[in-house]
């Protein structure tokens, strides 16, 4: 079911996910919904997805699913459309986890689909790739809250009540399999994801680090994409690098950790996954840009392919964006006569700073984004340092295009000077490729930092004056001989610091 | 409480001012010429509730404000009659004050030294500073003070006022050194929280912070140029060789740097004595009420650990120009991996293996805020 805003038109994400349908030889019932909102216009919505996927406007279902509305009719096409599933009711069971959830009192809940077979319940099972076995408790449908049945046979989807206390010996993904009768290949199941962007995820307050520990291996037990290891920074102190399939991730997950464990995280500016060739043949994929060797034969940075759609009057300012961002035109189609689809060649490094922000706001919200990884290719990149008093701060390193590498620098390094005090003397602030010096900056040294009056009266409050800025100093990090404040880096490195 | 040494240094707080200025946050009263004799009455009933802690005869007594010599003349008279004897007594004085009746009271009651607080000789930058007097005011004062006889004269200037340049500076300085005042104050303009003036300029002020950033070093350049000695952060001296050999440092304000004990009488006067620091209550009915009743009146204390005493010691100290004496223990407040750090800088010279000193160097003392906070255990 392909179901579009009746008042927004299709959106990037529509049209991914037809293409996706299509590539997979899927039945798509196409359904414009909010027909009831008064900026509703079914008709431009009906001819913009029939358009899409090759259909015509008159078999468009028109719904209101608030009022209720064409909701029947959409049942039956449902019923109609849709092939029912294939599937062997008499060939050994098999069934694929697509989710699961934990309940206290009766441990692992697996949501799972039927491919052939049935299960029972108090039916002995078996999870094939990672050998749980475990007694269905229980097995039902959902109808929409858990219902228990009987049996759950072939083309069925439903749960199964496990009983595993720990939720790591039940991975999504996995098959389900009868241990009375086993059968004796798996399904294909999912298709492993590699992570493609990686960001440092440091607990604000240092204390905390154990608790984004556990936090992370929680969230990992449902969500196999999401990839992590511990880091050490100078600046950040203790946390993990982790990785996420995209940007979208990486804020879930950010999302989760901050509200489900009440985390307070400092995020650093996410980049990609590089492949380095390094000058001695070596090949390495690099998370981190202070990892990227200094000697290097070529470096691949994974592309993506964008759909971006916007109203017409937009493909300008977009066109402008992608052209900033080292993107490849590939493909423009007129959706309808005021929207339009674009297509590029954007590299995933280009779009995962500030990229979707940029793109709303030169198109006053109207664009929609997706995109899709297409691979790896070879690109003039390189790795820009930044050094205080002459000195690398690892946090800082960033992985850059030769282009844009000055402007980044001459950015950080602008950034730098306004946030680190001034000190006793002049600090150089540089941003450096290898050891050619792209940007510098000088914080001048203090000239004066006295209070002018001291006398009986004033003894106790100049004391604590001092007593504060030695307590201030303590939560300084040292680069060197240089003091800076934990908050230089969070303005630097901060994501959302990132978009002022 | 008497059980220590003797204390020879009092201060006595004179509340009362003609009018309140912009960008002051001491304890003063405005008016109130009812209430002179009424808080002389309570001076002298504190002073004799604690006079035994105090020497029989003093190092120093100073006289601040508020404006003592706003005071009326016969309260100021039998309030100076009735002090302990001292070497050096100092009055604040504001130049508009300073008549030469007033200045023949002082000088019969014996005062030896006046601080007047001349702040700047630009109309313009005075009316910003909400001071009552004019650039002819203080000429007026230091000449009626000089003919009555007062040989130690001290000038108040500010600096870092708004809209002031540095060739304003400059002429304010001229005019100070012009009118050859034994000892010299020069105090960078403070945006004190709460204050009218922070109010009305202290954005401004905030902005002006960069261009200003230099007027201390201007300030020490000329003003050591001309013959005196930076011996504290913000206070200079004639130099001896061009005073006839005196030593014309405030006595009294030393032995704040030098840690020594002092009584402070009046409201929200301060004293540190044998440990302990108190303030009295700023609230006047309070202390007129309390005192009339021939009890002390409400104090804020403050217990002083011997660290923090130590670190007091050091942070005092730090601001003269002589070497501070690391007296046993006193290493003890001392950072001593920072001060390797501050001597590699040219900030502080450490004789703690040599002659058992710790001192700042010339740019160090520009810098000794900063400094000292980093320098202290």
């Amino acid at each position: 079911m392909l179901v579009v805003d009746a008042a927004q038109g299709i959106e990037a994400q529509t049209v991914a996910n037809a293409y996706l349908a299509i590539e997979n030889d899927l039945e798509i019932v196409p359904v414009v919904n909010k027909i009831d909102l008064p900026q509703a216009d079914p008709d431009a919505s009906a001819a913009e997805i029939a358009d899409l996927v090759g259909d015509t406007a008159e078999h468009v279902l028109r719904i209101s699913a608030k009022t209720g509305d064409g909701v029947a009719e959409v049942l039956d096409a449902i019923i109609e459309r849709i092939p029912p599933p294939s599937g062997d009711t008499a060939a050994p069971s098999r069934a694929l986890v697509f989710d699961s959830s934990y309940d206290q009192y009766r441990g692992v809940v697996a949501f799972v689909r039927m491919v052939d077979g049935s299960f029972h319940a108090r039916e002995p099972l078996r999870a094939m790739a990672q050998g749980t076995r475990f007694e269905a408790e229980e097995v039902g449908f959902f109808s929409p809250t858990m219902s228990a049945a009987k049996e759950l046979g072939a083309g069925e989807v439903g749960y199964v009540i496990t009983g595993l206390k720990d939720v790591s010996r039940l991975r999504v993904g996995d098959t389900l399999t009868s241990e009375r009768r086993p059968a004796d290949e798996p399904l294909p199941g999912y298709k492993d994801v590699k992570p493609m962007v990686f960001a440092g995820l440091f607990p604000t307050d240092s204390d905390d680090y154990p608790e984004l520990r556990d936090a992370l291996e929680k969230l990992k037990l449902n969500d196999a994409s999401l990839f992590y290891e511990p880091e050490t920074s100078q600046a950040l102190g203790f946390g993990f690098r982790c990785g996420f399939l995209g940007l979208l991730h990486m804020e879930i997950v950010r999302e989760r950790l901050e509200r489900e464990f009440d985390l307070d995280l400092l995020v650093t500016a996410p980049n990609v996954a590089y492949l380095v060739v390094t000058k001695a043949g070596e090949e390495l994929e690099v998370h981190n840009p202070s990892e990227m060797p200094r000697e290097v034969e070529r470096i691949e940075e994974p592309y993506i392919k964008a759909s971006i759609i916007v109203p017409k009057d937009f493909v300008g300012p977009v066109m402008e964006l992608n052209t900033e961002r080292r993107g490849r035109f590939d493909h423009m189609e007129y959706l309808s006569e005021e929207r339009v689809l674009l297509l590029y060649e954007l590299p995933l490094g280009e779009i995962v700073l500030d990229y979707y922000d940029q793109l709303k706001s030169r198109t006053k919200g109207y664009a929609s984004f997706d995109y899709d990884l297409v691979g790896f290719r070879e690109g003039k990149l390189e790795r820009v340092d930044v050094l205080i008093a002459g000195e690398p701060v690892d946090a800082l390193s960033l992985i850059v295009h030769r282009e844009g590498a000055y402007a980044r620098g001459r950015q950080l390094v602008d950034r730098l000077r306004e946030e680190i005090p001034r000190q006793f003397f002049d600090v150089p602030v540089q941003a450096a490729i290898g050891s050619r010096v792209i940007a510098r900056e000088t914080i001048k040294a203090k000239r004066k930092d006295v209070l002018a009056k001291c006398y009986g009266g004033d003894i106790t409050r100049k004391r604590k004056l001092l007593e504060q800025q030695k307590k201030g100093k303590k939560r300084m990090k040292q680069v060197g001989s240089v003091e800076v404040p934990q908050e230089a880096f969070l303005a630097v490195l901060n994501l959302d610091g990132g978009k002022k | 409480m008497s059980a220590g040494a003797p204390v020879r240094h009092l201060y006595v707080h004179l509340p009362f001012c003609a009018s309140r200025c912009g960008y002051c946050d001491f304890v003063t009263v405005v008016g109130r010429g009812g209430q002179h004799r009424a808080y002389v009455d309570a001076l002298l009933a504190e002073l004799s509730l604690e006079r035994g802690v105090l020497a029989p005869r003093l190092e120093s007594v100073f006289l601040g404000g508020g404006t003592p010599t706003f005071t009326t003349p016969a309260e100021l008279r039998r309030l100076l009659g009735a002090l302990p004897p001292a070497e050096e007594v100092t009055v604040e004085a504001n130049p508009e004050t300073v008549t030469p009746g007033v200045g023949a009271l002082l000088r019969d009651g014996g005062v030896t030294r006046v601080s007047l607080g001349a702040q700047s000789f630009q109309p313009r930058l005075l009316s910003m500073l909400e001071r009552g007097a004019g650039p002819d005011d203080v000429r007026r004062a230091v000449y009626a003070l000089r003919d009555v006889g007062f040989d130690n004269i001290s000038l108040d200037l500010v600096y870092g006022i708004p809209s002031q340049s540095a060739a304003d500076l400059d002429a304010d300085l001229s005019e100070a050194l012009a009118l050859e005042p034994e000892h010299l104050s020069c105090y960078e303009l403070e945006a004190k929280r709460g204050t009218r003036f922070t109010h009305a300029h202290g954005a401004e002020l905030a902005r002006q912070a960069e261009a200003m950033e230099s007027y201390f070093e201007r300030v020490v350049a000329r003003v050591t140029g001309a013959g005196f000695r930076w011996y504290e952060t913000a206070n200079f001296c004639r130099l001896p060789q061009l005073a006839d050999g005196r030593d014309l440092r405030s006595r009294h304000n030393l032995a704040y740097w030098r840690s020594r004990d002092y009584l402070g009488l009046g409201i929200g006067a301060v004293s540190t004595i044998h440990g302990r620091r108190w303030r009295t209550t700023p609230r006047l009915g309070a202390y007129l009420a309390a005192l009339a009743a021939g009890e002390r009146p409400p104090r804020e204390v403050e217990e002083l650990s011997a660290p923090v005493r130590r670190s007091e010691r050091v942070l005092l100290g730090l601001r003269l120009d002589e070497p501070l004496a690391l007296e046993p223990g006193l290493e003890r407040a001392v950072d001593w991996s920072a001060v390797e750090r501050l001597e590699r800088l040219g900030l502080v010279e450490s004789g703690r293996s040599t002659d058992g000193t710790l001192a700042l160097t010339t740019h160090g003392r520009f810098l000794g805020g900063g400094v000292t906070a980093e320098l202290l255990a």
